[in-house]
């Protein structure tokens, strides 16, 4: 075992993670611990845009800019966090340009901007140009940027790090009004298997999403909520973890992302009867209402049989209509992935698609400050999070697309500056001389699992679970869905003690990491499913058939989940309402 | 051993085939069978579909065949740069080549990219190509007052370094270049890709910082312009166009 120690200690190197690196090495002496070399983390994988009201091409405010995202979170928003966004925005998108992020640009030189879903003029008038980005691959760039600043500013990274455990100086479910702080972490090496320990006077949670408790998602294998998992199992609550986005455009059967810009550019969904559907559900923005309301517009489409190709099973965008050259100029990625992985050409035929998993809405909940909550009003002193690990809660129950490269920048920087800042005010605690035993044990009985006794396989288990969430816990809920995913998750979990494992090896044991991962994907799906069951309410990303409306009386409220010695507790916060009022929600 | 027979297809059925991978393995640690950093050929055979990827193939066999397969992958659509690796004697991801395309007929070879040391069977140590990365400087060079707004920028001067872009870091240019392959101080295709991308940037006043380092005895004239780059860029990138705009930097003194 090798122990370290700093002041500042990130836990991911995507957006929000480097980001907040940039602000906390400048500050005090930081360690970027990530499961993957940064470049491979999934920031990268975003395309669309992020959200600014530059006004750079047509009028726009910051105040439209807050209401959208208010309304298009269907008022479980937390009205002050979606300020502090939405202001910090412009800042946080010049600041990646002076970094050196080629966004494109308009003809007078300015960064661009584009249409995005749920985006408007004026409350709601029509669709505004607020997205700047580049080309399709805007996530790309970002991700890009902000590690070649990492390399300016020379970062300290552990790449291939896994954290498989966190330490506090006392449990976080102690009584309100004691002091509970951060210790450090724990973190397993892939390259040689050695356990780390990693005393730190502040702990920044940004690990990213948990896309794979799906079978159809656009995350990367990766995505296993690692962060999330890891603070409910040390009895930090979870904050609306029911609330899951699925992201229209997915390509049927594979779930690979094309982004929103898609439609921002002009894109247009059809069903079987070359109707554009979209019309009858969101009469003013229609292609381009926020996630939900299209994705649920899609997945009806089918179950009312206009659904397209020899299964019925998807719809089209349709592309057709749109300039090959324009195409390639702002849509290059992605008609590349439909080239690839469909075998269709955009320029002359429609690509079908449907809704994949895409983006936790829900996380570890913090305040404004990215400060880590252990109920609704204590914080735990010195832990962090940043990015779709956390829940500010700047997306409420839906996430409006170029919000999330957004929330990185803004929030990422509000952690790495705060966590800083912290450290530098504190001695920090030691850990105990038994920290890393969690960890260590875990591993070791995996290990001992290899030719023994164990019948259950991890990818006969994470196959059952992800075909399970699929089908129960997807676009549309009901009660009995849920229960129908409920038990299987507890079975899953029984039979998950006793699985097997084929590697005993030290080194790039991927297949014992696999395990681990699954037991993060087995604790997460149950907060899910456990939280869309008690929400009998249907709102932005839940939608409950037995259910079908927003129950404001009942549930405009957090959910915060908490994991106990009994099983998980569910319990609310309330939603910060500053200046809008719940209105019904029409696109 | 591969057994094509393609199962009849049902409407909307893909159809499936039976294909052989022949994989470069080598375990670290040793197995019962070979020696600790033995490098043994091992053939799997599958049943897959017509659109599955080498990726889907390797997890195949990862997941239902032997959990020991060592080989990173993270977002599985071509744009995370973790699975570059040798495919059929080419330098491919593995995520975005379809088993279909590759003659399934005959077994599939993979291998690690080569010229960097493997560490666990299709895993090699990245270290050195990331470090070739870091000496070429590669973040924006600014002198003078920050500007208050945006720097402006054309979109024609933008479209000048937009290929370079584009770039993953995924390691299938470097690792297929023959010079890198025999010289270890060589910076590889990617490093001068990743210094292309600043020099011809017109916010960028680094430029001759960083083409002073492509000229030294490890940069850019090592180039033999072999094409292979550019052939295994998954991204498209015109590779040896990028160095040859670099070269030409240097002939002539103009950027």
């Amino acid at each position: 075992m090798t122990e370290h120690e700093y002041d500042v200690v990130i836990v991911g190197a995507g957006g929000a993670g480097m980001r907040a690196a940039l602000e906390s090495s400048q500050r005090a002496k930081t360690a970027v611990l990530t499961k993957l070399y940064p470049t491979r983390s999934h920031t990268g994988a975003a395309q669309g845009g992020m959200a600014a009201a530059l006004a750079n091409v047509e009028e726009d405010n910051v105040e439209w800019h807050v209401f959208d995202t208010i309304k298009g979170g269907d008022y479980l928003v937390d009205q002050d966090a979606a300020q502090i966004l939405c202001e910090e925005a412009v800042q946080a998108v010049l600041d990646l340009e002076k970094m050196g992020l080629p966004f494109n640009r308009t003809t007078a030189g300015k960064i661009d901007q584009r249409r995005f879903g749920g985006h408007t003029r004026d409350h709601g008038k029509s669709a505004v140009r607020r997205a700047c980005y580049a080309a399709d691959r805007t996530g790309h760039m970002i991700l890009q940027t902000l590690y070649q600043q990492c390399i300016k500013q020379d970062v300290e990274f552990f790449n291939e790090f896994y954290v498989l455990d966190l330490i506090l100086n006392d449990d976080p479910q102690a009584a309100e009004g004691k002091d509970v702080a951060v210790a450090g972490v724990v973190a397993y090496e892939l390259s040689t298997g050695q356990i780390h320990t990693f005393r730190a006077k502040s702990v920044i949670f940004a690990t990213g999403g948990a896309g794979k408790v799906f079978k159809t998602t656009s995350n990367a294998h990766t995505l296993t909520g690692d962060g999330m998992a890891l603070a409910l199992r040390r009895g930090i609550p979870l904050e609306d973890m029911e609330f899951f986005q699925f992201h229209p455009t997915g390509l049927a059967g594979l779930g690979i992302l094309l982004s929103e810009a898609a439609r921002g550019e002009g894109g247009i969904l059809r069903n079987s009867e070359g109707e554009r559907f979209m019309e009858r559900y969101a009469p003013t923005i229609k292609d381009l209402a926020p996630r939900d309301v299209v994705a649920r517009a899609m997945a009806n489409e089918v179950r009312e049989g206009r659904g397209c190709g020899p299964n019925k099973d998807y719809v089209l965008l349709d592309l057709t209509h749109l300039e090959p050259a324009h195409i390639d100029e702002k849509l290059p990625d992605i008609t590349e992935f439909a080239r690839t992985y469909l075998g269709v050409e955009p320029y002359t035929e429609p690509v079908p698609v449907f809704p994949t998993a895409h983006y936790a809405m829900g996380g570890v909940p913090t305040t404004n400050n990215a400060e880590v909550l252990r109920n609704n009003h204590d914080t735990i002193k010195g832990l962090y999070a940043a990015g779709e690990v956390a829940c500010v809660s700047v997306h409420g129950s839906n996430r409006l697309g170029t919000n999330s490269l957004l929330d990185i920048n803004v929030f990422g920087r509000r952690a790495g500056i705060a966590a800083a800042e912290y450290a530098l005010t504190t001695e920090g605690h030691d850990l105990p001389a038994d920290a890393s035993s969690l960890v260590t044990d875990q591993v070791e009985k995996l290990r001992a699992t290899v030719g023994g006794d164990g019948t259950e396989r991890v990818a006969d288990i994470r196959r059952e679970l992800q075909a399970s969430m699929d089908r129960n816990v997807q676009v549309f809920r009901t009660s009995e869905s849920l229960a129908e995913a409920h038990k299987l998750v507890g079975e899953l979990q029984e039979r998950f003690k006793n699985v097997a494992i084929h590697d005993r090896g030290a080194r790039f044991n991927t297949d014992l990491l696999e395990a681990v991962e699954l037991g993060f994907l087995l604790d997460l799906a149950e907060v899910v499913i456990l939280g869309a069951e008690h929400r009998k309410e249907s709102r932005g990303g839940h939608y409950r058939e037995d259910f079908p409306t927003r129950d404001d009386e009942n549930f405009m409220k957090h959910t915060m989940a908490y994991k106990t010695k009994d099983g998980i507790r569910l319990d609310t916060k309330p939603v910060v309402v500053t200046k809008y009022q719940p209105m019904e929600r029409k696109y | 051993m591969t057994a094509t027979a393609e199962a009849p297809s049902k409407a909307g059925e893909v159809p499936s085939f039976d294909v052989t991978l022949r994989i470069q393995r080598m375990d670290p640690d040793g197995t019962p069978d070979h020696p600790a950093g033995e490098e043994y050929w091992e053939e799997f055979t599958l049943t897959m579909h017509g659109t599955d990827r080498v990726l889907d193939a390797l997890h195949k066999i990862k997941w239902d065949v032997d959990g020991s397969l060592a080989f990173r992958r993270s977002c599985a659509h071509g744009v995370c740069g973790s699975d570059a690796m040798r495919i059929n004697a080419k330098n491919r991801l593995a995520c975005k080549t379809l088993l279909k395309d590759l003659n399934p007929k005959r077994p599939i070879t993979i291998e690690p990219i080569k010229g960097l040391p493997v560490e666990k069977d299709l895993i090699v140590d990245m270290e050195p190509f990331f470090a070739s990365y870091r000496e070429i400087m590669p973040f924006l060079m600014t002198s003078g007052p920050t500007p208050e707004r945006e720097r402006l920028q054309s979109p024609e001067e933008r479209a000048r370094f937009d290929d370079t872009t584009k770039c993953i870091m995924c390691a299938a240019c470097t690792t297929s270049c023959p010079v890198f392959w025999t010289d270890g101080q060589y910076f590889g295709p990617q490093a001068i890709v990743g210094a292309h991308r600043f020099i011809f940037d017109s916010r960028d006043e680094g430029e001759w910082d960083r083409l002073e380092i492509l000229n030294d005895k490890a940069g850019v004239w090592k180039c033999r312009t072999a094409f292979n780059c550019t052939e295994a860029c998954p991204r498209g990138i015109e590779v040896t166009k990028a160095i040859s705009e670099v070269k030409k930097a240097l002939n002539t003194g103009v950027v």
